[in-house]
């Protein structure tokens, strides 16, 4: 469904993303792991189209993100880190709003924004302001705006990050419920996520690839965290890059895992 | 087209929502209102001296010359402040709130984005214009100006609006800070109108130049009621060559986001 290949990308001097590719197949859910700055955000920007890559290719369903852009962002709903909302806006006249970006018209919009707002369970607050919700909230009007135009592909760039642990549980069942018809690229920094919603992962750090494997082909009696601390963290094996000099991607993921409730 | 006014409506209702927009528009009253006032006051106090003197000629006193020219000409000024005021938001409020990536990974042509962000700040300044042609109405009540002087006037403060809204525009897609934008389109607006004031001096060629460019000019001639062809081309060059580099502006920023 979704391939990349060989793809790079520079900001100046800087190489952000430098030759990764890896591969997700129609259906499956994939766990984006990294430490920051490793070239999570860059590489899903890519892959919606939000930015074009400086070398190298992704094509979603067969469409190249670069030539058939407008092919590939009728299958891509995504999520960015920040949920794109209009904060003056209704919630549902947002949702109106983006279908009709979306290329849905007429009465098709107000259903669509109907239906995701059933779906996300924002019935509630369906009138209310998007500036005046709380995180939670506004994560959810985010997964359904991405949800709008139906895509077959959905991008997740952390969508549990700064979430209260209730709101984690909510946004992380949701996902799981999504992934069940959907492919899914989920990037976070919470393990047990990947190890709850996604069939594969894939570990990246300084902008290249550290590990891509199907959960279920990691080596028996070693966790996630393990393996991630073996790319990403400590001690650098085989074609591990060298390790991070800051410590505190590790510390995020401490954090992140005290945050998370009774997984 | 239909993505465009998609693009337009949602923005101009966020104006509208917004006190940005009742801000702006009675401030833009207030001040056309207290112009209005004074001039037409003026002009009665000088008919007044005028007619109380025995054999003067009063005819070559009139509306047009009186009020109408000299509050076209003020407003243009307010214009010049405003009007980034209004545009300040169009791309920059987009990019530092994260919608950006909403309007990029949606099926939408760059040019239809920078169209439909023009014809909101479009249609915000149609309605101030159109809420000062009060005072041509109320002239044309209980006075005997010259119609078509006035409508040659108003139109000429109309383009040049329309102008201010691509400079505006093109300044709000080079930043993601409201202020910025705010201040450098002020900043070229302002060039545009004092860019000839050394053409007096200038030597030829540069003196054509300098009153082509000029935006003074081109309006005067307008608010004094004479439309020429030269100075439609010159606005609506204006307007066509800063949507362009809006365009370009959105799309390089794209490419090093």
């Amino acid at each position: 469904m979704i391939e990349v290949c060989d793809l790079s990308k520079s900001y100046g001097s800087v190489a952000a993303v430098d030759g990764i590719s890896f591969s997700v197949e129609s259906g499956k859910a994939l766990g984006f792991l990294g430490p920051n700055g490793a070239g999570k955000t860059t590489t899903m920007r890519i892959i919606t189209g939000f930015m074009p890559a400086s070398s190298g290719t992704v094509t979603v369903d067969g469409f190249d993100v670069f030539d058939d852009s407008f092919e590939v962002r009728r299958r891509i709903g995504y999520l960015p880190e920040h949920p794109p909302l209009y904060l003056e806006m209704a919630v549902r006249s947002y949702l109106v709003h983006v279908a009709r970006l979306k290329g849905i018209r007429g009465a098709a919009a107000r259903d669509a924004a109907d239906s995701v707002i059933v779906d996300c369970s924002l019935a509630k607050v369906a009138d209310r302001l998007c500036g005046h919700l709380s995180k939670g909230y506004r994560q959810r009007v985010g997964l359904a705006q991405a949800l709008i135009h139906k895509p077959e592909v959905l991008v997740l760039d952390e969508p549990t990050v700064g979430l209260d642990p209730a709101q984690i549980i909510e946004i992380r069942q949701l996902i799981r419920r999504l992934a069940a018809e959907r492919t899914v690229i989920l990037s976070t920094h919470i393990l047990p996520e990947v190890a709850q919603i996604c069939e594969k992962v894939v570990i990246i750090n300084e902008g290249r690839v550290a590990l891509e494997a199907d959960l279920s082909d990691l080596p028996a009696g070693r966790s996630l965290e393990e393996e991630y601390m073996r790319h990403v963290g400590g001690e650098a094996h085989g074609t591990a890059p060298a390790p991070r000099p800051a410590a505190t991607d590790e510390n995020t993921i401490l954090e992140d895992k005290g945050d998370k409730p009774g997984a | 087209m239909r993505n465009a006014l998609t693009i337009a409506w949602r923005d101009l209702r966020s104006t509208f929502v917004s006190p940005i927009g009742y801000v702006v528009l009675t401030g833009f009253l207030l001040l056309a209102g207290w112009f209005f006032f004074n001039l037409l006051a003026q002009f009665n106090r000088i008919v007044a001296l005028y007619s109380g003197m025995q054999g003067t000629d009063t005819t070559w006193m009139n509306l047009n010359d009186a009020v109408i020219t000299p509050l076209l000409s003020n407003l243009s000024v307010v214009l010049v402040i405003l009007v980034p005021m209004i545009t300040m938001r169009s791309f920059a409020e987009e990019r530092s709130q994260g919608t950006y990536e909403l309007l990029f990974t949606s099926p939408l042509k760059v040019h239809e984005i920078v169209l439909g962000k023009y014809l909101a700040g479009c249609a915000v300044v149609t309605l101030m214009i159109a809420l000062t042609l009060v005072y041509p109405a109320i002239l044309m009540i209980y006075g005997n100006p010259e119609i078509g002087l006035m409508t040659a006037g108003f139109l000429g403060l109309y383009f040049m609006a329309l102008g201010f809204v691509a400079v505006g525009n093109f300044c709000s897609a080079l930043t993601s800070n409201q202020i910025v934008a705010a201040i450098s389109a002020l900043v070229i607006l302002l060039l545009l109108f004092v860019v000839s004031w050394p053409a007096e001096n200038a030597g030829e060629p540069m003196k054509t130049i300098l009153l082509y460019v000029s935006v003074t000019e081109h309006f005067r001639n307008m608010a004094r009621g004479v439309i020429d062809t030269t100075d439609l081309v010159y606005f609506g060059s204006a307007i066509g060559a800063f949507l362009f580099l809006t365009h370009r502006a959105v799309e390089s920023a794209r490419w090093k986001a």
